[in-house]
């Protein structure tokens, strides 16, 4: 089901909104920045670059990349790690 | 337009939040037992947590027209304690027969340990034996991906259960796909920063279209907007799609999905649907 909007409808309705988010995001790091102490080595530092890099990502779903880039990974074993019983079916 | 939220816990929200919700078009909430802010000590809190939520709330939400469902569990947060969780499932058919309680829930995990998994599957165990309905919650944030994961790898595991009787919540972009495919129905719960927005939720109904996906605000305690359902109607119209396809997601798939429960009872209302929300 595409959305009923066409894609210049939909950058003419969000542009403005979607360059406030930018300048958000420039000002928090700018923020960071200029902070006393350092955030080097800080690995939620690369995940937010990382995050910053796949907005530039063409024929991806950007929003879930997003999503498992700040998520945990799925350990199919976990039951056997938790001593668990095995499924049932 | 009329809708229900099949997941907001009013016992958080004052009167006037009710009233609210009528003037929306909201003709009936549905609220799940869940973590209140704090631990609570003994089962006999729960006890009255349960009543409150079976014969208080109920008369609330009358005031202004309201119908009130609602679900029964000890929370995934305070599972991590299994003696406690085990005296409040043993308490909860006392309350099963209660008018509107629909199901279990919402059972879940939250940090994904060892006993909340447990007392997960001592939930499920209670919804087979007493052939309840399951709402169930998803963790936050970084959790919500192998949470969620864990969570269908055990409700998969179990062939006794009715996938169509299972609804999981809190679904995002990345998770989403993984409950539909295995014919649950999904939650989107519009909710500041942690989970989704109005937007991000019309956005996943364009790319999986609105079967078995429901939408709610899962107003609490915290940061939350108890119109936030209809929050979404606004973006679905201003997006241009058609008033069936919003009203299919806000009110026939909430409505389709609590006929299951052999409690529910729903009369709609006798006066005209009026658009009650202006673009």
């Amino acid at each position: 089901m595409p959305t009923p909007m066409a894609a210049e409808a939909v950058l003419n309705r969000e542009f403005l909104e979607i360059r406030a988010k930018l300048l958000e995001i420039a000002a928090s790091l700018d923020r960071i920045d200029r902070g006393g102490g350092s955030v080097e080595g800080d690995s939620r530092m690369d995940l937010i670059l990382e995050g910053l890099s796949l907005l530039r990502e063409d024929g991806v779903a950007r929003a879930e990349a997003i999503q498992l880039l700040f998520s945990r990974q799925y350990d199919e074993n976990w039951r056997e790690q938790y001593k668990l019983a095995p499924r049932k079916a | 337009m009329y809708y229900l939220d099949p997941h907001i816990h009013m016992v958080s929200r004052i009167t006037d939040d009710y009233e609210t919700l009528a003037r929306m078009g909201c003709v009936g909430v549905s609220e799940p037992a869940f973590w209140p802010g704090f631990d609570r000590g003994s089962a006999e809190g729960f006890r009255d947590y349960f009543r409150q939520l079976t014969e208080y709330e109920p008369k609330r939400a009358a005031q202004f027209g309201l119908k009130h469902y609602t679900w029964l569990c000890i929370n995934a947060k305070e599972a991590e304690n299994v003696e406690l969780s085990r005296e409040v499932i043993r308490m909860i058919p006392e309350f099963l027969d209660c008018p509107n309680v629909l199901g279990i829930g919402e059972i879940g995990l939250n940090k994904n340990t060892r006993n909340e998994s447990t007392i997960f599957l001592e939930h499920v165990e209670l919804a087979v034996r007493y052939e309840q309905p399951i709402l169930i919650h998803t963790p936050h944030l970084e959790d919500k991906y192998m949470g969620t994961r864990m969570i269908l790898d055990m409700l998969t595991g179990d062939s006794r259960l009715d996938r169509g009787r299972v609804l999981v919540d809190h679904v995002e972009e990345h998770t989403v796909r993984h409950v539909l495919e295995n014919g649950f129905w999904a939650g989107m719960t519009l909710y500041p920063v942690s989970k989704c927005t109005p937007a991000r939720a019309a956005d996943i109904v364009e790319m999986y279209g609105p079967e078995r996906l429901l939408v709610n605000s899962a107003g609490d305690w915290g940061p939350s907007r108890p119109t936030a359902v209809p929050d979404f109607i606004v973006e679905m119209r201003r997006r241009g799609h058609p008033e069936s396809l919003i009203r299919r997601i806000v009110y026939e798939n909430p409505l389709e999905f609590f006929r299951q429960s052999g409690h529910f009872e729903y009369t709609p209302p006798d006066v005209p649907e009026a658009a009650a929300i202006e673009t």
